[in-house]
């Protein structure tokens, strides 16, 4: 099994996290460790029995749920990526951004100063995120590496994360090459995600696996372990564009893998599934599974967040309805 | 607490599934029952209180049956019988699939009911047990349609008296009932004491049914009332699902009665960790495997054999898992572990804990446990041996214990180093390890990296001290019917006397010894006895085995067993032909033997000798045809219902057959990789004693045939009281099957005798299914996979 790694990994940055979002040490990764790699195996069927029986096993009701549900608010990394995506566009989820939920509803609860986790965009729509969300302490996360597909030229893909870096982008959401996990060739991943941290340099790194198109549970396994070994802050599910995004045992695949790293290094990796968590319900089921497997040290936006576009608004209408007593409808809550 | 602080604690606070509609079910009823008889509720009586665990708060007061209730019921179910079983297949499948429906319908009052009274989590009882119970009504329904084509023949017991525990109360009522009356028995029912009133519930929805009156009656009472149903002349089987200690009492109790049994025992259940397993996967399986229902499962996965080179990490792993566990108010659907059934039960986990834990590494998890009611910790000890006793007794409760292996042979040794034999899990993700081992394990149900996975299509139940029978799938149903007709009584064969004055003994005489071990040994006593031909002429002489050669021979039946199960079916089956072409090459010899010692046409002993190569002939045919089948469950993946050997069988054969009866019982046992102890014809044994030349000459391996003669009643009770034979079956015309039944307590063997009743060896009645299901156990191996 893995042991303890206490090496001071070449070439990685190691300098401290500057980042107001970050609230413990980053992740300097560890060398490539290939046995650990490959001892990691998930059995399916298990994982999956995990998953089933979890939304039976945890539930919360009245107001716990009403803060389960704003915390959720506060994790979520809101997102527009969009062909058609313009500054206007950007300026109006910034907004969302800013003021999630209703300011009379959060009134109700007695909530103040509640934004989301960050605003996810494409390179070209950084600045006018950073313009639109000044003044506030909301980071600025894009998309890179030839997002979706990371297929692009690799001294193009680190290029972009330098640019997005420059532009002002504090946290990068990098695809990492699928094949090199598909081909098990998991030095090449590791000197890819290693690469691309370098060039990220102060800004935080999640790597989307874009587990959709990774095979097998192990896969998704071993690439989490890789992409932490490289020094990735948050491991990430995938692109929000592969046909299956962030399914529950995916991701309680990668947070086993997150607690495993943790318990081996003593390093923090955060996580954040994407794609496909559109229900309030899928955000309470979401937040058990961290809390039972990584605990509630995870349940905070520098550790977790979840990628979601149309989740707000389901969180917002739930809202209402605690707030109220009834049902809401979807126009009673502003668009993003 | 306000909101802000809410969303910094994140704690899950209380989520309560609401009592209202089960405690108004109570109120309407008057919160007193009576029992259900002949379709109707009797008038309470003072008698005893349900309890709800997790408060120690009153629910009810039942009524503690009397042996008038007992006689009360059983006529109902008597009378309501026969009309029962004339009913269609059909129509019975309607009765059947209404009440699942039913079940359905009132799935949530039946999930509340059934945590206030029992304790366990809303969660168990709402997403495990109630749609469970309805699963194995609908599986039912379809077996009683099919049941007239497929299982011609066949008919029910009749009364069946029914005896269900306290940890899964409506589903072993289910898994009771519904073969039950699938079959077209009627039934009395008994509940635990602790847990009686879903029982009462599904009466009330008998009646929705439309179910004729009579065919359910349920009887409430502790375990005086059970006794009674047991001792009751009108009850014809007994089905018991508790403890291994009541299980014995009930087979002495019933030993030469006739009445047919299944028994669903304790356990200690092997969980099986090999280094290449999914560790976290295997980790969250244990929550399943023991902590499921507080750990009061007779299958819970209680015993814990990891390889030594990832026990740390698999410890460490399992110990953050439990500090994870929610323990607590088991109405809240929040919760992971609820109360303990009772005080004398958490009183009996905390003693034994107390009393072995320091041979180990006591973990507890820091776990609050609430003021009232009865609770128990999760619970794990490491850094047992076998030898300590937290690893042989069954606990009964949240606690699992743990040692280390090495090889796989040595996880499978350790993992059947144990008294019981119900349920194992083996994880692996190698195919290889994990479908090597798991039909290896010597339990009635294998999970592989799983645990607890049940459905109404699998069988379930277990071998050694965890009692006899299936439950589930077609297996399960055959316990609840009886070959059609009653034989003819079977009178004791009387050995022919000596005609006149001593003879003198041809000095050539060949001594007929015991075979045992593949070798011809004199008994161990030294004594013989000539045996006289029909006429009064003297054949020669039969050694007089005792109870060392039965334990010489059981001695050599289990050191080659495994060997010869381990052959394929097909050398099996060439064996079995060889016996048989060496049998035909000395026909006329044996029939000649045959004629000298029954006397009558010589024809009739010829016939005898060609039946029992016919016979031989069926057994070979069967070796490669019976491996067991496939079960339709709801996995992604399939359980195998495998057709393993019994292992030892020992047989008292008939003995007005000496050559055909012999050989129909041999057939099978060593057809079906089983080794054997026969003990021949007491009357006429020379045929056997000829017999074992001819086994000499046929590749029989040394010791899956063993042959010891003598007296029947002389050796009927050591070899049903051996501990290392894994079954008895008893055609002798000696009237045994009381003593047989009674020693077969011991160990809990399974049994197969005859009553005293005739068995007609030349029909069908001396070969087919009935022996195949005698000579093997049903072990059902669930096999999730997943790429």
């Amino acid at each position: 099994m893995p042991r303890t790694h206490t090496e001071d990994p070449a070439n990685l940055c190691t300098a401290p996290a500057a980042l107001p979002q970050l609230a413990h040490p980053r992740n300097l990764g560890i060398p490539l460790d290939p046995g650990w790699v490959r001892r990691a195996a998930v059995n399916r069927s298990a994982a999956e029995r995990r998953c089933a029986t979890l939304p039976g096993r945890r539930s919360v009701k009245g107001s716990i749920q009403a803060a389960w549900l704003l915390k959720a608010v506060s994790l979520i990394d809101l997102t527009t990526l969009a062909g058609d995506d313009t500054p206007g566009r950007v300026r109006r989820l910034c907004a969302k951004a800013r003021q999630p939920v209703r300011a009379d509803l959060l009134d109700a609860l007695g909530v103040s100063g509640l934004t989301t986790g960050a605003v996810c965009v494409y390179h070209e729509m950084i600045a006018p995120a950073l313009d639109a969300l000044a003044g506030s302490d909301i980071p600025v996360a894009a998309v890179s590496t030839g997002f979706p597909a990371g297929l692009t030229p690799f001294a193009t893909r680190l290029a972009e994360i330098e640019a997005s870096v420059a532009a002002g982008a504090s946290e990068i959401d990098i695809v990492i090459s699928r094949r090199h996990v598909l081909t098990g060739d998991w030095a090449a991943l590791y000197d890819e995600v290693r690469a691309f941290r370098a060039a990220a340099g102060p800004a935080h790194l999640k790597t989307i696996l874009a587990t959709g198109e990774l095979g097998t549970l192990t896969n998704v396994a071993r690439a989490s372990l890789v992409c932490m070994m490289a020094g990735a802050d948050f491991i990430k599910t995938s692109t929000g564009k592969e046909p299956v995004n962030a399914t529950l045992p995916v991701g309680l695949t990668m947070v086993r893998a997150i607690r495993e790293y943790h318990a081996v290094t003593g390093h923090r990796v955060g996580f954040k599934p994407a794609g496909g968590i559109s229900t309030a319900k899928d955000a309470l089921v979401w937040l058990a599974l961290i809390k039972d497997e990584l605990g509630d040290r995870w349940l905070s936006p520098d550790l977790f967040r979840f990628g979601a576009s149309s989740l707000l608004a389901d969180i917002e209408r739930q809202i209402e309805h605690h707030v109220t007593g009834a049902y809401s409808a979807a126009w009673r809550h502003p668009l993003g | 607490m306000t909101v802000s602080d809410l969303m910094q604690s994140m704690d899950y606070g209380p989520a309560p599934e609401s009592a209202a509609e089960a405690l108004a079910w109570l109120a309407d009823r008057g919160g007193r029952f009576g029992h259900f008889i002949d379709g109707s509720f009797t008038d309470p009586r003072d008698g005893f209180e349900a309890k709800n665990p997790a408060t120690g708060e009153g629910l009810a007061t039942l009524t503690q049956a009397t042996a008038g209730d007992v006689d009360a019921a059983v006529a109902a179910a008597r009378k309501a019988q026969p009309k029962w079983a004339r009913l269609s297949g059909h129509a019975r499948a309607r009765h059947l699939y209404a009440l699942a429906r039913l079940i359905q319908k009132h799935a949530r009052l039946i999930a509340v009911l059934e945590t206030l009274d029992n304790g366990k989590p809303i969660r168990e009882s709402r997403d495990i047990d109630v749609p469970l119970a309805a699963r194995h009504f609908y599986y039912h329904a379809g077996l009683a349609q099919l049941l007239a084509r497929e299982l011609p023949g066949h008919v029910p017991h009749g009364v069946c008296g029914q005896i269900i525990p306290w940890n899964f109360p409506f589903l072993m009522l289910a898994w009771k009932i519904a073969p039950a009356l699938a079959a077209g028995n009627t039934v009395v029912l008994k509940p635990a004491e602790q847990t009686s009133l879903t029982a009462l519930l599904f009466a009330d929805l008998t009646r929705e049914a439309g179910l004729p009156r009579g065919v359910v009656n349920i009887l409430t009472g502790d375990g005086a009332v059970g006794e009674r149903i047991v001792a009751h002349p009108g009850i014809d089987k007994i089905a018991f699902t508790g403890s291994t200690e009541v299980g014995r009492a009930i087979r002495i109790a019933t030993a030469g009665s006739g009445k047919a049994l299944s028994l669903e025992l304790g356990g200690k259940s092997p969980y099986l960790v090999f280094e290449d397993a999914d560790l976290d996967g295997a980790a969250e399986g244990l929550v399943d495997a023991i902590w499921l229902n507080q750990g009061q499962v007779c299958c819970a996965g209680s015993r814990l054999i990891v390889q030594e080179g990832i026990a740390e990490t698999f410890h460490a792993r399992l110990k953050a898992r439990m500090t994870g566990l929610r323990i607590g108010d088991p109405m809240d659907k929040c919760i992971d572990i609820g109360a303990i059934i009772n005080e004398g039960q958490r009183d009996r986990i905390a003693a034994m804990v107390a009393g072995g834990a320091a041979e180990g590494a006591l973990f507890q998890p820091d776990c609050a446990l609430p003021e009232r009611g009865c609770w128990y910790p999760p619970t794990l000890i490491t850094g047992l041996s076998p030898a300590s006793r937290l690893m042989q007794e069954e606990i009964f409760g949240p606690v699992l214990v743990s040692t280390t292996f090495r090889t796989p042979a040595e996880a499978v040794q350790l993992a059947n180093d144990t008294r019981y034999g119900l349920a194992a899990s083996v994880w692996s993700q190698s195919i290889d390890v994990a479908l090597d081992v798991a039909p290896k394990l010597a339990a009635g149900v294998v999970w592989v990296n799983g645990a607890n996975m049940f459905d109404a299509a699998a069988g379930f139940g277990g071998l050694r001290e965890s009692g006899f029978g299936r439950e589930g799938g077609w297996e399960g149903l055959v316990e609840y019917l009886r070959p059609a007709g009653t034989p003819k009584p079977l009178k004791p064969l009387v050995a022919p006397a000596n005609a006149n004055a001593p003879e003198p003994a041809d000095p050539l005489d060949r001594t007929a010894k015991l075979y045992v071990g593949g070798k011809q040994v004199r008994s161990d006593g030294g004594y013989s006895r000539a045996v006289h031909g029909a006429r009064g002429r003297r054949l020669g002489h039969v050694s007089l085995g005792n109870r060392k050669d039965i334990r010489n021979a059981v001695e050599a039946a289990r050191k080659a067993q495994p060997g010869w199960a381990a052959a394929s079916a097909h050398n099996r089956a060439q064996v079995l032909y060889y016996i048989a072409e060496n049998l035909s090459a000395r026909a006329g010899e044996f029939a000649g033997r045959l004629h000298a010692m029954t006397g009558g046409q010589k024809a009739a002993a010829t016939a005898e000798v060609e039946a029992s190569i016919d016979r031989l002939f069926t057994w070979a045919a069967w070796a490669d045809k019976a491996a067991g089948e496939i079960k339709a469950v709801p996995i992604r993946g399939t359980a195998l219902a495998m057709n393993v050997p019994a292992g030892v069988i020992g047989v008292l054969c008939p003995d007005e057959a000496p050559l055909l009866g012999l050989v129909s019982v041999m057939g099978p046992a060593i057809a079906m990789g089983n080794a054997c102890v026969l003990v021949p014809s007491e009357t006429h044994p020379l045929a056997a004693t000829d017999l074992y030349q001819v086994l000499d000459t046929s590749d029989v391996p040394g010791g899956v045939v063993n042959i010891v003669t003598g007296a029947h009643p002389t050796l009927a009770d050591p070899l049903a009281a051996h501990m290392d034979v894994d079954a008895v079956w008893s055609f002798s015309s000696s009237d045994l099957s009381a003593t047989i039944e009674h020693a077969a307590a011991g160990n809990l063997k399974r049994t197969w005798v005859n009553h005293g009743r005739a068995r007609d060896w030349t029909g069908p009645a001396g070969e087919g299914r009935a022996f195949i299901r005698a000579a093997t156990e049903v072990r059902t191996v669930w096999i999730p996979w997943g790429a």
